[in-house]
């Protein structure tokens, strides 16, 4: 103010209204920083789960009652809901916020897709998908699928055995295992652009372990086609094994002689085993296998022996050191 | 600064400090913390805690750098801040995946390793948020008082080395931290050094060079 000593004495802004100027201003600060620090938070922390729509999947054969449960193919257990099965996965080929795999993966595109299933087999053979759908009908299976994080989930999958497609393709006299490999594509894959794992994703079952009518492909869940964020179009589903077993996304299934690497093992070979079988009693060398979360609940579960299916799997490692063998 | 401008920003940092807090009790109530609320809630609470932590430390650094000595003013604040987010960090573990069951919360710490370098870092806060009163400050003597309070230190690091032990494997997020934290003490490294050395080149003669 240049002219400062023109002001008359009833011009200058009496104390009291300055003083109002001034908490009304800092009020105002105060809001403005609270909805920033607010809309940051918001950022980091998004709420919306976006809804999830595929196609819905003919012909899905139910799952046997839980009366009839020794196949295993019912676990008499609450669902978990459709919006949190397709809202925390575990899918590093888009993201590793489990939080953010949906959104990432959204719009992921399968048009064309093919799986070539390869190797010690007598009919090799490139599969569209639709061929490979057509081995056998979806059949509902109500699975519990534990995470070697510690967490756990009920999933009605829509699938058929993996068996099948191995009759199929006839496995020589030669082939021990079934390796597995998901799409190396780093353009519709945007996590495959950072070598967090050595990309792409491979994983491996034994032969006798790939037979188990309990090992299936699958395509849906709910009865609808599998979204993008839990393995669309097809992937692997092993329930008495740690989640990361069941591969997303395949493109390749090899027959081989010799057990396959595997991408978690790879990683780190004394945390992730080949087998990676679910077993409360040896725990993972960063924490306790013995409790999982059971997502929808509070509270933690105990964890079960092959995940529940012990009596249709147990044989399968008799006489194995599972301490070993993890 | 003024007393009364002082005042006001200790009231947006009081009033910061909670928004995240309110904004996790809210989506609580309104069941939006996705679909595993209890591993976003010790998760959440933890990371406030290392951000609070590291904003602490970086309050001598930036005051230093700037001339800005009335920063020295929200330091207590904001250290208070992650004790606050660490204590409720401990207690959502200690409820909600642990039951409040006290003997599974110590089988559990000696499980995970992590546990234990965690409960470390908020150990060694208790006595800072204790001694942190003014009258305490005067109780004790700036020179031991400072002497105490470099268990910050001890905390700040515990906490990264905490986080970074339970990632499955994508170490980005606390190697970013341990980045940020790194800086901020090896600021504090320069700082002595420097301070040290002129003390030595003091010393007798060094040869003529």
């Amino acid at each position: 103010m240049k002219e400062q000593d023109k002001i008359s004495a009833n011009e200058i802004t009496p104390p009291t209204v300055y003083f109002n100027r001034r908490n009304f201003i800092r009020t105002g600060i105060l809001a403005a920083s609270a909805v920033a620090t607010g809309a940051a938070y918001r950022r980091l922390n998004p709420v919306a789960m976006g809804e999830v729509k595929t196609a819905k999947l003919e012909g899905v054969i139910s799952a046997p009652s839980a009366t009839n449960a020794a196949t295993g193919f019912r676990v008499d257990e609450p669902e978990t809901s459709f919006e949190d099965i397709t809202h925390y996965n575990n899918f590093y080929e888009f993201s590793t916020d489990k939080e953010g795999v949906a959104s990432a993966a959204q719009g992921f595109d399968t048009k064309g897709w093919q799986v070539s299933v390869e190797g010690l087999v007598n009919k090799p053979k490139v599969f569209g998908l639709d061929d490979l759908l057509k081995i056998s009908p979806p059949e509902e299976r109500i699975y519990r699928m534990r995470c070697v994080e510690g967490w756990s989930m009920v999933i009605p999958w829509a699938g058929f055995s993996l068996s099948k497609l191995l009759d199929v393709v006839e496995p020589t006299s030669d082939a021990n295992f079934v390796a597995f490999e998901t799409l190396l594509d780093p353009k519709r894959m945007p996590g495959q652009r950072s070598d967090v794992l050595n990309w792409p994703y491979v994983e491996g079952l034994r032969l006798d372990e790939a037979m188990h009518p309990l090992a299936i492909l699958a395509s849906g869940i709910y009865g609808r086609a599998l979204p993008p964020q839990d393995g669309a179009p097809i992937r692997l589903v092993t329930p008495w094994k740690y989640g990361f077993k069941g591969i997303k996304s395949i493109v390749k299934i090899k027959l081989v002689a010799e057990q396959p690497r595997t991408s978690w093992s790879e990683y780190a070979p004394n945390e992730y085993g080949f087998y990676a079988n679910v077993n409360p009693q040896v725990d993972h060398p960063r924490w306790s296998q013995a409790t999982e979360q059971r997502i929808g609940e509070s509270g933690r579960r105990p964890t079960l022996m092959f995940n529940g299916y012990e009596e249709q799997v147990g044989y399968l490692y008799a006489g194995i050191d599972l301490r070993k063998n993890f | 600064m003024k007393e009364n401008d002082i005042r006001f920003i200790k009231l947006l940092i009081l009033v910061n400090g909670l928004v995240p807090l309110a904004l996790l009790v809210w989506d609580q109530g309104h069941q939006q913390l996705g679909a595993n609320p209890q591993n976003f809630l010790i998760l959440t609470t933890g990371m406030m805690t290392l951000i609070f932590l590291v904003l602490t430390m970086a309050v001598t650094p930036l005051r230093k750098i700037t001339g800005w000595n009335w920063l020295i003013q929200f330091r207590r604040m904001l250290g208070l801040y992650a004790f606050f987010y660490g204590c409720l960090h401990f207690l959502c573990f200690f409820s909600l995946d642990r039951g409040f069951s006290v003997s599974s919360t110590l089988t559990e710490m000696l499980k995970r390793k992590y546990l234990i370098v965690g409960s470390t870092a908020l150990i060694v806060m208790i006595p800072l948020a204790i001694t942190s009163t003014n009258a305490m400050i005067k109780r004790l003597g700036g020179k031991r008082w400072r002497a105490l309070h470099r268990l910050a230190y001890v905390a700040a690091i515990a906490g990264v080395i905490h986080y970074y032990m339970q990632v499955k494997a994508d170490v980005r997020q606390p190697l970013v931290f341990a980045a940020v934290l790194a800086v901020l003490l090896g600021y504090r490294l320069v700082v002595y050094l420097r301070q040290t050395k002129p003390a030595k080149a003091a010393a007798p003669a060094a040869k003529p060079g």
